[in-house]
């Protein structure tokens, strides 16, 4: 699988997550999201520069307690929890708020 | 909060009622395959090989000889028929091949036309079929179909575990190249960083001095989560998922409250930072011995003196059932306490002691049945008679909250279904499948959620978990209904008496 940006072809493996993690651009986000029907607002965006900036300490996306918690200091206590971000990022904000960040998708039992 | 989906989600009824066989109801399902990064670390060949019938029939044949259940369960069966209608995935799915006996069949006819007489002869006459291509994308679809929950084997007259047949046959298919991905990309994470999750280090420690502060925020009592201290009296292993997903990690959350005010030092090992062990789900022992080894290794480098596992089903079984002949012998452990040990016993033995504290009061907006977790529950046990495996937990259940109802007796125990995605299915491409075989423990709850509200469902299992906060919405509940048995008890630990001592 692939998604094209500008005329430049960027591979995704069968699940749509990027393949090179330098690939990655806003426009990236902005077309995945596009695909699911979802137009990414500054509260999205909250949440998938928190991924990037924690994976590019970790190499690996925050646990769910992590980013709740550092949601709710961004964007108050009441959105500090994964009700808020199951409404954000509808398909689970591990998976679909990663996908869109362009970072590997978690696996496991999660 | 309706889930919309590209398939039919089946409908709940009053009664459950077996379906009518749909010939190839669900021959489009099948994972994806792994590629051939993530075969090669785990010892299998990264794509098909050439001669692959050859060398699926010599995988065949070594694991008949190595493992004799295996050609026991393909002999001996009679075609009864009692094994047709309780497998959670033909229920679900009403595809034939997804009965159980259909199942072994896939590989039994391969069986007896290369290794017994009358198949070699007269194939025809006993059903024996050729390996051919069509055959082995058969073996991949339906090996991943079946869950290896073994609710079959305990209404087969003979015993026969479609499990060990399944095990079978995802190890012929790794042998010849075709692997799945999900299963054998964690696998080789853990033998990288130790984890199925990939967590590495720093951001274990990172997660865990956050949850440190969460629980100081909410009880006012300094729980800590210690990783790799020396000298600590218990090793904790659990699934990674506790460190990462909800509501795994408030069972975690559960443990450390309770070894807290238990005084018991424990551990976390970021080295054997992994409880689940996916080596027994593509039935591979080498992997399987490996990825338990390092627990083992982390237990001996730590100096503690007890291991207890935290919950996550599989992992219990490997533990209970193989954990000795894989990694053993415990020596080196103390004596007097069971090596391993759950973290139910743990919470249990506690409990009969008098050393937890509770305000059950605590759970009363609370109404709860309990999901006995298949790989707990079958092969497995807890505590020091038959049965202590469905008693523990439920006894821990009662002693922290007023509110208890099991759902039918056909469902829960020995009986117990599946809750749809374990075995090596929890991935979203089987979704479907997942959806599908969830309907009969998606009636039973809503059985005794119509009868007796029942508010949320616990689980021992970090599958389990994920698989119904995931699939639950499908049908009409709420994915956080869900909740982990250790969440239970650390809400109801009353710390009054604790914060002056």
């Amino acid at each position: 699988m692939a998604l094209e940006i500008n005329g430049k072809v960027i591979e995704t493996d069968e699940e749509g997550y990027i393949q090179n993690l330098n690939d990655w651009s806003p426009e990236v986000a902005e077309k995945m999201a596009g695909e699911d029907g979802c137009e990414l607002s500054d509260n999205h965006w909250e949440v998938i520069n928190f991924l990037r900036n924690y994976y590019q300490e970790y190499q690996i996306a925050p646990a769910v307690r992590v980013l709740t918690k550092a949601i709710g200091k961004k964007l108050g206590p009441e959105k500090g929890n994964s009700k808020y971000l199951y409404e954000l990022f509808p398909y689970g904000p591990a998976k679909q708020a990663c996908k869109y960040a362009g970072l590997p998708k978690p696996t496991g039992c999660v | 909060m309706a889930q919309q989906a590209k398939f039919d989600v089946p409908k709940l009824r009053e009664y459950p009622i077996v379906p009518r066989v749909r010939e190839g109801a669900m021959q489009h399902s099948k994972p994806f395959v792994a590629k051939p990064e993530f075969q090669q670390p785990l010892g299998f060949p990264g794509e098909l090989v050439d001669n692959w019938k050859e060398v699926a029939l010599g995988k065949m044949g070594e694991l008949l000889n190595k493992y004799r259940s295996v050609q026991v369960f393909l002999d001996i069966c009679v075609k009864c028929g009692a094994c047709t209608d309780k497998c959670h995935y033909y229920l679900g799915t009403a595809d034939p091949k997804n009965m159980p006996v259909a199942r072994q069949d896939l590989l039994r006819n391969v069986y007896r036309r290369y290794f017994t007489f009358t198949g070699k002869y007269l194939p025809k006459l006993v059903g024996a079929v050729d390996l051919t291509q069509d055959v082995l994308e058969d073996w991949y679809r339906y090996y991943h179909q079946c869950s290896e929950c073994r609710r079959c084997s305990v209404f087969c007259p003979y015993g026969i575990d479609t499990a060990e047949i399944t095990m079978a046959g995802r190890e012929i298919l790794d042998s010849v190249g075709i692997g799945q991905k999900y299963t054998n990309e964690i696998i080789g994470k853990v033998f990288k960083i130790g984890n199925n999750l990939g967590l590495p280090e720093p951001a274990l420690a990172d997660t865990l001095q956050g949850l440190e502060e969460e629980v100081k925020a909410d009880v006012g009592v300094d729980v800590r989560f210690p990783l790799d201290e020396k000298g600590a009296e218990v090793l904790l292993v659990t699934p990674s998922a506790d460190f990462f997903a909800e509501p795994h990690v408030d069972g975690l959350i559960g443990y450390a409250k309770v070894l807290h005010q238990a005084g018991i030092s424990w551990t976390l090992s970021s080295y054997a930072s992994e409880a689940a062990n996916f080596g027994i789900f593509s039935g591979n022992y080498e992997n399987m011995q490996k990825v338990a080894q390092r627990i083992r290794d982390a237990a001996l480098d730590l100096g503690v003196k007890r291991i207890v596992v935290g919950e996550c089903g599989h992992a219990w079984r490997v533990a209970y059932s193989f954990w000795n002949t894989l990694i053993g012998p415990f020596d080196f452990l103390d004596p007097k306490y069971p090596a391993p040990q759950h973290i139910c016993e743990l919470t249990y033995d506690l409990i009969r002691q008098g050393a937890l504290r509770f305000k059950r009061e605590a759970n009363d907006h609370r109404v709860l049945t309990f999901h006995d977790s298949c790989n707990v529950s079958r092969g497995s046990r807890m505590g020091s008679t038959p049965g202590g495996q469905f008693e523990i937990p439920r006894e821990i259940i009662k002693a922290c909250c007023n509110h208890f109802y099991d759902m039918a007796p056909e469902t829960i125990g020995e009986s117990t279904f599946c809750c749809g995605g374990g075995g090596g299915l929890l991935t979203d491409d089987l979704l479907e499948l997942r959806v599908k075989g969830a309907l009969p423990r998606m009636e039973a709850l809503k059985r005794v959620v119509d009868e007796h509200g029942v508010t949320h469902m616990a689980a021992i299992c970090a599958i389990c978990k994920s698989q119904f906060s995931k699939v639950m919405p499908y049908y009409g509940f709420e994915m956080d209904m869900i909740i982990s048995l250790h969440q239970l008890v650390g809400d109801a630990l009353d710390w009054g008496a604790t914060a002056a001592h």
